[in-house]
């Protein structure tokens, strides 16, 4: 009776693990199934290339939709990164305990906040914001940039710190002895010590960017013209599948599922850059 | 010019401060305002009754159930499937090229964009297996999205717990399944049911991946097979089409007090958590 | 904990044959009635009516756009589709009926001092020939376009009847449903947008056409020349609780509803 007990749940669990691992392959295999046709039609140089989408006649380029992706997700690491490590150097070196206590708490209160909240407060603050005192229509490049910064900060910041505090004493605590100042210490030791892990929140961040849909959707405008500045309104490739994944069929849907094989390829590589860096450690 | 090591300590210094102290204030911004004007809207009559004139009137009582029953859903699918994954990994096979393989799938299928599932849900549950919108498609869209995570933190949790539990387990006669359910999984459940907790938060938060597969209707679903709206696409709506702000205001302050409400539980999980294995 | 174990698997177990039981068959009851974000208030005020009258009898609307209904018609994910433009040619073989007529609206902020557009002035607003408002009566400022998106049934109403085979501009901001388009110009002093006449409120202001003014009378003398039809499109003829539905929509009770909140009635009048 033991070994049958025995064998049935190790039956069960290689049972449930093939079931999880079949689930994911299917997401995999489908998205690719349906998105392949697009490019073999198309061809990747032009579906990758292409100026104009226009699935209504027949035009499926998505290059100002990957434009306005990485423009967005640049702008907001630029604003999001120094200030999240700045903050996580706070966490670590700076903060009395009592104000840690409250700071990281409130660094995951912001993690949990529902995207359409962020992309609501955007549309409201950031948006008339940008259109009054700095110009264009609001709904923009910047605007986006803004709200994804604020977002990826939980990320960054928690990352970081925790590859911050799993540097050994040591490091520190020689660098003083020797007669650096604090912000020495953390400038030419700990940061460069913990520079993998820093690297890979950052990677990590931008990943969430990358991904981002419903924030965005509300304050990026969604043209579909190729942005000339960072005040203009732009189209990510997430928001592109959000707003017209409702309607689209036959080739226009395939074309979705592509820019999904696109998001997915990029993801990897995000994801494996951040694996290879810290692995190097 | 060069900056004498004081001055650039004291400059440094107030630049960190200034960091945080911005990142505070915009979280402050953030939650105090959608609080400010949503708090008061709450009370029984917001929870209890449900949406009239398309959300202008009423509460928002349908869409609690809703959110309720597509996370759960979701979780009583995912659950099962990524914990036994994990301990499947990490109990019944040894580590090699092919584990290295599904660990690296999990973890870029956990970073995939939720609108990508979204869309995944829509055309495979909604329309090739013809289940429509409903609370069914919408959960078991929902469940694929949190599996990676689950199985990533169930896997992280198991392998936390040191070998010697299993070594004294074994000494003393057990099999491999009971030394699992006895010994392994009572150490490794607070940290499952923080990556539990974490998929639940974000099931609660997802609009993109439900909003196709779920629906968005107001009624009251009475099935696993009916449309329902969930709190947060129901914000969506309301705030996107101005039909009442207040209302809005009303769902996201109460979305904020739930997540809250689930990371201060997460939270005190994982100190007892960390507090046990030291 | 050593009994809960084998309960999970079997539980599990279940639940997987549960899914795939749960793909023969919908057992929901309810009619779905998904598409056009300008039928779908009218709908939803209908469906409340329905439901009131006829307890019991529960009926879901859903947005998503005019196109998005019609593939959810064809794909079986939606009963009754709405739909705020004539079908096209690939849509043919689809049932449809007329529930209404509405007007399209072209808006503006009420702060903005235009009043008043010709087709033309509109048309080049939107392809970009023109950029600013100086050029079109109003104040020097660059004049931000509001679209809708590709499956919108409205903005297939604008292309025909406004752009007439010209693009719309690629510039453009694109909004997913006539309450955002809405709540943007209301908050933007230089954009345009157009949106269902019936959904005008105070908070934008609908521009006349050539002196026309765009109100209900002025398209049902014909005056005011940009309408289209409101439809509800099914797969095949409707049966059951749909074609009571459809029924309702068509009596004089429905039509009434429907007058009462602005739209045009339908040529044919209402349905005995």
């Amino acid at each position: 009776m033991r070994r049958f007990k025995e064998k049935l749940s190790g039956r069960i669990f290689f049972v449930l693990a093939l079931s999880s691992i079949s689930a994911l392959a299917l997401i995999t295999v489908f998205i690719v199934a349906k998105g392949a046709p697009i490019f073999v039609k198309v061809g990747v140089r032009d579906f990758v290339f292409g100026m104009s989408w226009a699935p209504g006649h027949g035009e499926f380029g998505i290059f100002p939709m990957i434009v306005g992706t990485l423009s967005v997700t640049l702008g907001a690491a630029v604003l999001g990164v120094p200030l999240g490590i700045c903050c996580s150097i706070f966490l670590t070196e700076f903060a009395p305990s009592v104000l840690k206590s409250v700071f990281r708490p409130a660094i995951q209160l912001l993690a949990g906040i529902p995207s359409v909240v962020y992309g609501f407060w955007g549309l409201i603050f950031v948006v008339p914001f940008i259109r009054d005192r700095i110009g264009g229509p609001g709904l923009s490049i910047l605007a986006g940039s803004v709200i994804l910064a604020i977002m990826i900060l939980p990320t960054v910041i928690m990352i970081s710190e925790v590859s911050i505090l799993a540097l050994p004493r040591q490091y520190k605590q020689n660098a003083l002895a020797l007669g650096l100042t604090h912000w020495q210490t953390i400038r030419s030791v700990m940061l460069p010590a913990a520079k993998s892990g820093i690297v890979a929140a950052v990677i990590l961040g931008v990943g969430r960017a990358v991904g981002e849909t419903m924030a965005v959707i509300m304050v990026l405008g969604n043209a579909v013209a190729l942005p000339k500045s960072i005040l203009d309104p732009v189209r990510t490739l997430t928001t592109n599948i959000g707003i017209e994944m409702g309607y689209a069929s036959g080739e226009h849907q395939q074309a979705l599922f592509a820019t999904g094989i696109v998001l997915f390829i990029l993801i990897m590589i995000l994801n494996s850059a951040a694996q290879f860096i810290t692995r190097r450690k | 010019m060069r900056i004498s090591p004081r001055a650039g300590e004291r400059i440094v210094k107030v630049l960190i401060w200034a960091a945080a102290m911005l990142v505070m204030a915009v979280l402050v911004f953030i939650v105090a305002y959608i609080l400010a004007k949503g708090l008061h809207v709450i009370d029984w009559r917001f929870l209890a009754s449900a949406p009239s004139n398309m959300g202008r009137s009423g509460g928002i009582s349908t869409t609690i159930i809703g959110t309720l029953m597509v996370t759960v859903t979701a979780v009583v699918i995912a659950a099962p499937l990524g914990i036994g994954t994990a301990f499947y990994l990490a109990e019944y096979t040894r580590e090699n090229f092919v584990t290295k393989i599904i660990r690296f799938s999990a973890e870029s299928l956990a970073g995939i964009p939720s609108i990508v599932y979204g869309l995944f849900g829509l055309i495979f549950f909604v329309v090739y297996l013809d289940m429509r919108w409903s609370v069914l498609s919408g959960g078991l869209t929902l469940a694929l999205m949190i599996l990676p995570t689950v199985i990533r933190t169930s896997e992280e949790a198991i392998k936390a717990v040191p070998y010697i539990y299993r070594e004294v387990s074994f000494s003393l006669g057990a099999t491999k399944w009971q030394t699992i359910i006895k010994a392994v999984f009572p150490s490794a459940l607070r940290g499952i049911a923080n990556g539990i907790l974490l998929s639940v938060g974000r099931c609660i938060a997802e609009t993109a991946a439900v909003i196709l597969t779920a629906g968005s209707t107001l009624r009251m679903p009475t099935s696993l097979f009916s449309p329902t709206r969930t709190m947060a696409v129901h914000f969506y709506i309301l705030a996107r089409e101005g039909i009442s702000m207040e209302n809005a205001y009303g769902t996201a302050a109460l979305l904020i007090i739930l997540i809250f409400l689930i990371n201060v539980v997460a939270n005190t999980l994982i100190n007892r958590f960390v507090a046990k294995s030291r | 904990m050593r009994k809960t174990s084998p309960a999970i698997s079997f539980l599990t177990i279940c639940l997987v044959c549960l899914v795939f039981a749960s793909s023969c068959g919908r057992q929901n009851a309810d009619v779905i009635v998904a598409g056009s974000t300008s039928v779908q208030p009218y709908a939803e005020i209908l469906a409340e009516e329905y439901e009131r009258l006829y307890p019991g009898n529960a009926v879901d609307v859903q947005g998503g756009g005019s196109a998005a209904g019609i593939t959810a018609v064809q794909s079986g994910a939606a009963d009754i589709g709405m739909s705020s433009r004539a079908l096209k040619d690939g849509e043919k073989s689809l049932w449809s009926v007329e529930i209404a007529k509405d007007g399209l609206a072209i808006v503006v902020n009420p702060q903005n001092p235009v009043t008043d557009l010709t087709l033309e002035q509109i048309r080049k607003i939107y392809s970009a020939e023109i950029t600013d408002w100086s050029e079109a009566g109003g104040t020097r400022a660059k004049i931000h376009i509001i679209t809708r998106e590709e499956g919108s049934g409205t903005r297939s109403a604008f292309e025909d009847l406004v752009m007439a085979g010209g693009r719309i501009s690629a510039g453009a901001i694109v909004q997913d449903s006539n309450g955002t388009v809405r709540q943007l110009v209301s908050s933007d002093k230089n954009s345009i947008g157009f949106i269902s006449l019936g959904l005008v409120d105070g908070t934008v202001k609908a521009v006349s056409l050539g002196g026309v003014e765009a109100s209900a009378a002025n398209i049902e003398n014909g005056a005011y020349g940009l309408s289209r039809p409101f439809l509800f499109v099914c797969l095949g003829e409707p049966e059951g609780r749909a074609r009571q539905f459809i029924d309702f929509v068509l009596s004089g009770e429905g039509q009434r509803v429907l007058t009462h909140e602005g739209l045009i009635p339908r040529a044919e009048g209402a349905v005995k």
